[in-house]
């Protein structure tokens, strides 16, 4: 078997205070082995990001995961800074910028929005995958494998634990999953993601789980 | 000379309490039973170190409750104790009530007449104050359920005395007989006194002691202070006695008033080590005045009696926690706190004895009987503690974070000032509670005056810090404008409450490294990030773009706080020092200065290689 995949989880949320589902999403995290999880709000509370520090992050971790609240069709601020500061030419992209190649890169977004109205007739008119493209064109041109998006829509829905338990589970089992490389991905579809699809990408023996 | 015996009796006293109270600390006993059995040690039945004087004594050391009473009157709003009315009148009265019922039906069926029986039940059903509160507060249990019903039991019997000093002279075998206690006075005129001294205590204390205490404190001269807090204890105390009343009363009365005053925290750091001496003093003349010839004259009637007892009170006191909805584990620790017969019962049989309410040779054994009931009280509470509480660990966990008072702020501020004021101001603005300390009077009393709570005192004192919660807090902000006393407060607390989290205000670069090498986690430099902000206003000024501006202000700090951190810790002499420190200063310009040239140039060329790549990132 390989050597396991260790994951950043760069986690944007400007009022964490008011997130039930990325609280509980976090705190799930928590004890993961080969899972180092970044709060980007609480390291970085004026913006002021240390560069150097994110890319020798990066560069200690083979899965690149942003995990943030999915905000006007993209991430919180912070994120988008990120990504102007630490994905330097010369690093990441450009001359001599092979940083970040053959990584792999996904997002795990939430959502008000229910998955139906993201879609042409839906008030969002765009599928996720298409409102992800910046995303997946950052990984690419950094030489990144891009996985699909892991989605939890509706959480304005999501009232009870009793709810979001099989969300957290899902996002556990994912994490494992790309930390073992038990995942398959030849069963999913351009525009699928995650989530929903989950049981088409996870090993066929469910991985123990101690959520 | 007559000065030589008391030092004698002053040097047992104490080396009894110095020898025996850590040893039983160790043990895990508590500091009361090792105070008891102290006090048996130097007693007549043990070393007769001490022996006729102990009635003196222990009237003396009775003052120790007043004071103890002083004290929990001052941690006590008047708020707070109008939200205990009800166990106080509920719990307090039936607890009276009903032990003096039990305990004069189990006398009456031993064969005693009625009226002996009822003044018995009367005076068995007080519980040591001294003891019961003493015991809870040493475990840090006073705040709990438990505690506060324990208190207000406690306090209905302070008040029950009254009536019943009242009561007794009525219930005498022999009629005519004049009670000797307290001045004889016209029932009018002795309730119109009471009235009065009453409402001169609290409009007193309203409004007199404030500006009196500020005149005090303005001397700087700590001791008058302290003999400022005891006159008042000891006034109020003398006031109480010629009425008739319990002086234990009068005082927490006093101490209620005085709860919402600025300098309640510097009275109960001074009161607090004379109530502890007292109260120890007390203990351990409780110990030697335990007769054990009777015991060993008589020792199944009086182990008998004791355990009857203490049975009754804690058959009335389980049945009153859970009537009144505790939980087991707290009403047990109730029931067993206040188990006992109390420093009451002494005076009042004392009292009936001279009333001829009751025979001597019955109030002989009865004594014994309520001061080996004192005693057992500790090992009853170590009973319940190891044997009892872990069967209901889990629930009482719970349930005590319930019942912990949130009254207690979780931040206390030393020094409002120009610094303290502002971080006070954010966390006020942002509802969580502080708790102020200032040793200025006239800044007290103008901050009073826009409505702050802020208490007089010296941080740097361990009693204060104590009396402000330092033990429950969890941060202590050390705004003091003195750097010295910065430092000592931080040594203070460090060594005192190593739970307690210190966030310190540096004058300067060296006081900041004295800080650092304390160990002190958050200092900020007073003058480093307003002078750093008009930093930011300058470069705007000549052009600088603000966010940019405002980056470089930023990166500037990081690098000059790690290079603080770097300092501190550096040894050497001066030149060492010195090169170092100029070598930080330039890493810190060529960083600077590079970070505004390639900027530009990663902007080109990101562009550039987007474009030869025919990619577009726009």
């Amino acid at each position: 078997m390989d050597t396991p995949k260790r994951i950043l989880v760069l986690f944007a949320h400007p009022a964490l205070h008011k997130s039930w589902v990325n609280r509980r999403l976090i705190r799930a995290l928590g004890d993961l082995e080969g899972v180092t999880l970044h709060d980007l709000y609480e390291a970085y509370p004026s913006f002021h990001i240390d560069v150097k520090r994110e890319q020798a992050l990066l560069l200690a971790h083979d899965v690149i995961l942003f995990q943030h609240p999915f905000y006007w069709y993209s991430s919180p601020a912070i994120l988008k800074e990120w990504q102007d500061l630490v994905l330097e030419h010369g690093f990441a992209y450009g001359a001599g910028g092979t940083a970040l190649e053959g990584k792999t890169f996904l997002s795990a977004i939430t959502t008000g929005g229910q998955q139906q109205a993201y879609c042409r007739s839906g008030a969002n008119r765009f599928a996720i995958r298409e409102l992800m493209a910046p995303f997946e064109q950052t990984a690419r041109l950094c030489g990144m494998d891009y996985l699909p998006p892991f989605v939890i829509h509706g959480t304005h829905l999501l009232r009870e634990a009793g709810q979001i338990d099989p969300y957290v589970r899902a996002y556990r089992l994912l994490l494992m999953g790309l930390r073992d490389g038990t995942l398959r991905w030849d069963g999913l579809g351009e525009d699928d993601y995650l989530y929903h699809n989950l049981e088409r990408v996870l090993p066929p023996s469910p991985v123990a789980d101690h959520a | 000379m007559h000065d030589e015996s008391l030092f004698l009796q002053a040097f047992i006293y104490l080396a009894a309490a110095v020898v025996a109270v850590p040893i039983s600390n160790r043990l895990g006993l508590g500091s009361v039973l090792g105070y008891l059995i102290a006090g048996v040690v130097i007693g007549p039945f043990g070393l007769r170190l001490v022996g006729q004087e102990g009635e003196d004594v222990m009237h003396f050391a009775e003052f120790g409750v007043v004071m103890l009473l002083f004290l929990v009157g001052l941690e006590l709003q008047p708020s707070r104790l109008w939200r205990l009315r009800l166990p106080i009148l509920g719990m307090g009265g039936l607890q009276v009530l009903a032990t003096a019922l039990l305990v004069a039906v189990l006398a009456i069926a031993t064969g005693l007449a009625w009226p002996m029986a009822l003044a018995v039940g009367l005076i068995l059903a007080m519980s040591s104050t001294a003891i019961g509160l003493q015991s809870l507060d040493e475990k840090g249990l006073a705040k709990t359920e438990a505690g506060q019903s324990a208190f207000s039991v406690l306090l209905f019997q302070d008040i029950a005395v009254i009536p019943i000093l009242a009561i007794l002279p009525l219930l005498a075998y022999e009629k005519g007989v004049s009670t000797g206690h307290g001045p004889e006075l016209n029932p009018w005129l002795q309730a119109l006194m009471v009235i009065a001294i009453v409402t001169g205590i609290i409009i007193g204390g309203r409004f007199l002691m404030r500006p009196v205490f500020r005149v005090i404190a303005a001397t700087r001269l700590r001791e008058v202070f302290t003999a400022m807090a005891l006159l008042l204890v000891i006034g109020i105390a003398l006031a109480m006695q010629q009425v008739g009343l319990s002086p234990a009363l009068g005082t927490f009365v006093a101490g209620v008033v005085l709860a919402d005053n600025e300098y309640r925290h510097e009275l109960e750091g001074d009161i607090a080590p004379f109530k502890g001496l007292l109260l120890g003093l007390f203990f351990l003349t409780v110990g030697a005045s335990i007769d054990f010839r009777l015991l060993l004259e008589r020792p199944w009637l009086i182990l008998g009696l004791v355990l009857a007892l203490v049975v009754a009170k804690l058959a009335v006191l389980l049945a009153l926690g859970r009537g009144f909805g505790l939980p087991w584990s707290q009403t047990l620790l109730f029931a067993f706190a206040l188990a006992q017969g109390g420093e009451f019962a002494f005076v009042l049989f004392s009292f009936a004895g001279k009333a001829k309410v009751l025979p001597d040779a019955l109030t002989a054994v009865l004594v014994a009987v309520v001061a080996f009931s004192m005693l057992l009280t500790p090992l009853l509470l170590i009973l319940n503690d190891r044997w009892l509480q872990p069967r209901f660990a889990v629930p009482a966990e719970e349930r005590q974070a319930d019942g912990i008072d949130t009254s207690d702020s979780p931040v206390i501020i030393a020094g409002f000032g120009r610094f303290g004021q502002i971080v006070g101001r954010l966390l006020l603005a942002n509802r969580c509670p502080i708790t102020v300390l200032d040793h200025s009077p006239t800044q007290i009393d103008l901050l009073r005056r826009f409505g702050w709570k802020v208490f007089y005192g010296d941080a740097g004192r361990l009693d204060l810090l104590e009396a402000a919660g330092a033990a429950q807090a969890r941060l202590l902000v050390v705004a003091v404008d003195d750097p010295e006393k910065a430092l000592e407060i931080v040594a203070l607390a460090h060594k005192h409450f190593p739970a307690l989290a210190i966030l310190a205000r540096a004058q300067d670069r060296r006081h900041a490294y004295a800080l650092i090498r304390q160990g002190v986690s958050v200092i900020r430099r007073e003058t480093f990030g307003s002078a750093l902000e008009m930093g930011i206003d300058a470069l705007k000024l000549l052009g600088i773009r603000a966010h940019r501006a405002h980056r470089i202000a930023h990166t500037f700090r990081q690098h000059d706080e790690a290079a603080l951190q770097e300092m501190a810790r550096l040894e050497g002499d001066d030149a060492v020092v010195i090169a170092r420190s100029r070598q930080l200063t330039q890493d810190l310009e060529q960083l600077l200065q590079s970070d505004g040239d390639n900027t530009a140039a990663d902007n080109d060329q990101a562009w550039d290689v987007a474009a030869r790549q025919g990619l577009s990132q726009g």
